[in-house]
């Protein structure tokens, strides 16, 4: 069992969401960088999609009354286990009673601990994780929570000792397919899109990044009917300045999409912290 | 049907109107292709959320073969969703719409209704149907919660809050019908193609 001690900004339970519900209204939620989560999970012998912690901005402390292996990814936060200080993404033990810490990451927004065994907190339509949005899952933790572990007695073995993972970019790079809506946009906004830095706003959460920067105009008016959103979709509301979706977006929306993230940039948007400059290209 | 990508991994099908979402939807369901993550019908659109690295054009190449079925719901009787209208927003529905309480009530008991899409929140369910004379706009400033169960309109919708939240429909009265249970597989009694109908209770 974990005793949550300090949560810093703001710390969830996440696994891999609650995809197959979309047309219920069920956000896909779940880990916001989900390959981070993954290799969390695979560096202490688990299932990829067991449920870890999901801290934003670090500032955590975890009492652990049993020994276990973690494993720490996604935003560098300064790990420490009983005021040892250890590295990221490598499997770590912890003796029972060890306090472990989480300071603030150097770069990156998120960062993942994967316990041996898995969060076992209750599921909600198959899945662990806290919906910001609709207020699925277990409420996002506060001091005095306890978090059950799963058994590990069925799980492989622990084989790597760390797992090399390239540095978080200080001017990130998205890639970014054009569409579905493209059509709504003057010509030259894509060119904008991928021509001009934007600014990450403080208003970003994990239902999606927003974004300040030149506005990207419409070429018609009216409103588009509703329709289904992915996760990555770079929707344009009357300002005309993008908001990227993350895992807590809503499923349907009448604003227009002018292009989605290519898969491999969604873990780098999960990232995004205020302030940062980042870049967009086709 | 035009097909767009919507990203790397997912299509979105333009189907012209909500019918023919619906019946893409369900024929979709019936043919289960792999790699299939979720179907979204919207209001003139049907959304398909693949599996990363699926073959979105083989996806795409198996559109046109889909035999759509005649009726989406398959024939299924409505659902009878029972209401006491005895909703905070009625007096003023009637004011806005130049109807007396009783034709709102009569107006919005007697159509019959299907579920276009669903979203805001889990369970919302955007129900078409709604007599002309009840489309009316949001509230300007959105109550910070509404009930479950309140029945509601806006705009050329109706629909009952599955579960509480903030919302800026106006109310037109309240159900104890449990239309969201995460319990419940699956958890909303009401999904895109579903038919409605109102019952009017009498004030309990």
């Amino acid at each position: 069992m974990i005793e949550v001690v300090r949560t810093g900004p703001l710390t969830t339970v996440q696994d891999l969401g609650r995809p197959g519900h979309a047309h219920l209204g069920v956000p896909h939620s779940g880990a916001a960088d989900a390959r981070a989560l993954r290799l969390a999970n695979r560096l202490v012998g688990n299932p990829e999609g067991a449920a870890g912690v999901e801290f934003t901005l670090g500032g955590a402390a975890l009492r652990f009354h049993a020994s276990a292996w973690i494993a720490v990814t996604g935003a560098p936060a300064p790990l420490r286990i009983g005021g040892r200080a250890y590295g990221a993404n490598s499997p770590c033990h912890v003796p029972a009673g060890a306090l472990v810490e989480f300071g603030l990451p150097a770069s990156g927004l998120r960062s993942y601990l994967a316990v041996r065994g898995g969060v076992t907190v209750e599921e909600v339509l198959g899945s662990r994780s806290t919906d910001l949005l609709s207020s699925l899952g277990p409420d996002p933790l506060k001091p005095g929570d306890r978090l059950p572990v799963g058994p590990a007695r069925d799980l492989g073995d622990i084989t790597v000792d760390v797992a090399p993972v390239p540095p978080i970019p200080d001017t990130p790079v998205l890639r970014v397919l054009p569409g579905p809506r493209e059509d709504w946009f003057s010509r030259d906004a894509l060119e904008t899109l991928t021509s001009t830095p934007y600014t990450v706003t403080p208003d970003s959460n994990r239902v999606g990044v927003r974004l300040d920067g030149p506005p990207l105009a419409r070429a018609r008016d009216g409103e588009l009917s509703s329709e289904g959103m992915v996760t990555g979709a770079l929707q344009v509301p009357p300002s005309g300045l993008p908001i990227i979706f993350l895992a807590d977006h809503p499923t349907t929306g009448g604003y227009p999409v002018i292009a989605v993230l290519a898969s491999p940039s969604l873990p780098a948007a999960a990232q995004l912290r205020p302030g940062q400059t980042i870049h967009f290209r086709l | 049907m035009k097909v767009r990508r919507a990203g790397d991994a997912a299509l979105l099908v333009e189907t012209g109107d909500l019918a023919t979402s619906h019946r893409l939807d369900t024929a979709f369901r019936d043919a289960a292709p792999p790699g299939i993550v979720d179907v979204v019908p919207g209001e003139r659109t049907v959304l398909v959320v693949t599996e990363p690295g699926t073959d979105l054009d083989r996806l795409a190449a198996l559109l046109p073969g889909l035999p759509l079925p005649d009726d989406a719901a398959g024939g299924a009787d409505p659902v009878e969703i029972p209401v006491v209208y005895d909703g905070d927003d009625l007096d003023e529905v009637a004011r806005l719409t130049g109807l007396s309480r009783d034709e709102v009530v009569d107006r919005h008991a007697s159509a019959d209704y299907t579920v276009a899409y669903l979203g805001f929140s889990p369970g919302f369910a955007y129900l078409t149907g709604l007599d002309p004379a009840l489309h009316v706009a949001r509230r300007e400033s959105p109550r910070t919660a509404v009930p479950a169960g309140s029945v509601a309109i806006a705009g050329p919708y109706t629909s009952v809050y599955p579960s509480r939240s903030p919302g800026g429909w106006r109310l037109l009265g309240r159900s104890g019908l449990a239309l969201w249970d995460v319990t419940r597989d699956p958890p909303s009694l009401l999904r895109p193609g579903t038919r409605v109908r109102f019952v009017r209770e009498e004030q309990r």
